[in-house]
């Protein structure tokens, strides 16, 4: 059993909705809970998850999801085209963080200093650093390091790398 | 159910080790729970911890969250890794004789 014990997990976040950005948080704060070394590299939309101004600001993308239901997850399906009217996504976000808040799942600016406390690393992908034109004072005091690609397989060497 | 024997007492427990009754649980366990779990000997630190587990578990009949170690116990998450590394929810929910957490937070 030991023997077959994940031991580390690189995750890389690359969507920045609400619905991209928690799996990531979820899975590397409970590898930590568990003892399993984690680090998160955000790259791309993920990168809003660690930047100070808007990471608070993440949305549920509720346009081009098909699986919305309103009012809650066994109601009624959302017509695709409804998931455009303005205010939507700042509707259904609201609605999700009141049931997350129930379940003690944290906003996305405390869930980050709850992993960094507990140990597991925050990376930024230094490729949409230089696409953004981010400035190391845009991003969260959480976040350890901007790396290249490269730099994230060396320390991911024996991990399980896990895509969200 | 399965039963074991710490610090000479019979005591209640599932597959896993954690208490089903944790009434049966005693402070004079928490030290040899604290050895296995390779803790070692049980500072002030960790006993403010386990008694926060106690206390909430008391009144509120599930298990804390990590979050809520840190927000409603006053306890900083990396207190709480630093002191019971390798799984400190786990291990101190063990130690202070409550059931498994089972959030995934």
């Amino acid at each position: 059993m030991s023997e077959g014990k994940i031991k580390k997990v690189s995750i890389v976040c690359s969507k920045g909705s609400l619905e991209g950005v928690y799996p990531a948080l979820i899975m590397a704060n409970g590898a930590r809970m568990e003892g399993i070394e984690a680090s998160i590299f955000f790259t791309f939309f993920g990168l809003y998850a660690i930047l100070k101004k808007y990471q608070d600001e993440i949305k549920i993308a509720t346009v081009g999801n098909p699986a919305m239901r309103v009012p809650d997850a066994k109601g009624m399906a959302l017509p695709t085209w409804m998931g455009a009217i303005p205010g939507m996504s700042a509707f259904a976000t609201n609605m999700m963080m009141k049931e997350m808040e129930a379940l003690d799942i944290p906003p996305i600016g405390e869930f980050i200093e709850m992993i960094h406390d507990a140990g597991g690393k925050i990376y930024a992908c230094k490729a949409t650093v230089d696409m953004f034109h981010l400035t190391l004072d845009d991003f969260c005091p959480q976040m350890e390091k901007v790396l290249t690609v490269g730099e994230f397989y060396d320390l991911s060497a024996g991990a399980e790398i896990i895509f969200t | 159910m399965p039963t074991r024997d710490i610090a000479g007492t019979t005591v209640d427990v599932n597959e896993e080790g954690y208490f089903t009754n944790p009434e049966q649980w005693t402070e004079a366990m928490a030290a040899v729970l604290a050895q296995e779990e390779e803790i070692g000997e049980l500072t002030d630190g960790h006993w403010k911890i386990l008694n926060f587990l106690r206390q909430d578990y008391k009144e509120k009949g599930t298990m804390p969250t990590i979050r809520r170690v840190k927000n409603a116990g006053g306890i900083p998450t990396k207190d709480l890794y630093d002191l019971f590394p390798g799984g400190p929810l786990k291990k101190s929910s063990k130690i202070a004789g409550l059931p498994k957490p089972a959030s995934c937070i």
